[in-house]
């Protein structure tokens, strides 16, 4: 384990956990900007560039920043200091969740040695990316568009009216 | 390199750990926000396996592990934007964005 590693698992982890436990949600949305900046740096670190770098403009930059706004929309009625943070049923959550992760880290581990070995690092440059973007994955990224296009327009018009279906 | 690599399975335990804390707050929190929040992690630690076997894997000049990750993160925030105006239209109509309140989908 390489030492840049350890330390960048530890920062995702512990902005993870913070922002699924803490109970101010703005201190939540500012631990989660902490974990998805971790998973950033563990991209370059493996030598996604790109991808890395992608992961900052739009978890750190767009996604971080619309949980906040979504959180002082939604804030105004609601008592921050009243009631629980987590469901009645956490406990059956907890439970589930910890199963998954033993199964997950059941598999890894019993087929660590078929699991592939450290190759050198591939050298993937941006032009590279984008050649192929343009040629064999042409068609999911027209897709792509269009999703995003649909999201865009469906996310607008669903925030836009109120109940008396006024703007 | 040799002594200070970090094998692909770390990658892939630190990927479980993510989606099992992510699951864990998306099953548990009781605010909505928190519960997108929640899958926003599962998707990142999905990312994480791409490109972790995209690196260590037999073919990475192909290229496909980070072209998944990529549409993977464009998928993920179209999902965020969609998730959060519906979030928001709720708390509009129902004055709370509970999910232990919220037990009918009539408007």
């Amino acid at each position: 384990m390489s030492p840049v590693f350890v330390v960048l698992a530890a920062l995702t982890v512990a902005g993870s956990i913070a922002a699924m436990t803490l109970r101010n949600l703005v201190h939540c949305a500012l631990a989660v900007a902490v974990a998805f900046a971790g998973l950033a740096m563990l991209f370059l670190q493996l030598g996604a560039e790109f991808v890395g770098f992608v992961q900052i403009l739009v978890y750190v930059g767009a996604v971080a920043i619309l949980v906040v706004f979504a959180i002082l929309l939604t804030r105004a009625t609601e008592d921050s200091k009243a009631g629980a943070v987590f469901s009645r049923t956490w406990l059956s959550g907890l439970v589930i969740a910890a199963a998954v992760f033993a199964a997950l880290g059941w598999a890894v581990l019993r087929s660590m040695q078929g699991l592939a070995r450290g190759a050198e690092q591939p050298e993937v440059t941006v032009q590279q990316i984008g050649e192929a973007l343009m040629s064999r994955f042409v068609l999911p990224l027209e897709i792509v568009a269009l999703l995003l296009t649909a999201a865009l327009v469906g996310a607008v018009i669903v925030a836009m009216f109120d109940r008396e279906g006024a703007r | 390199m040799t002594c200070f690599s970090t094998p692909l399975a770390g990658y892939l335990l630190l990927a479980a750990l993510l989606f099992a804390i992510g699951l864990a707050g998306a099953l548990t929190r009781r605010n909505a926000i928190l519960v997108l929040i929640g899958i926003e992690l599962m998707l990142n630690a999905a990312n994480l396996n791409f490109i972790a076997f995209w690196r260590f894997g037999p073919h990475p000049e192909a290229l496909t592990g980070l072209m998944f990750a990529v549409f993977s993160i464009a998928v993920a925030a179209a999902e965020a934007a969609v998730g959060l105006g519906l979030v928001i239209q709720i708390h509009r109509h129902l004055k709370t964005a509970d999910l232990d309140q919220i037990n009918r989908m009539k408007g």
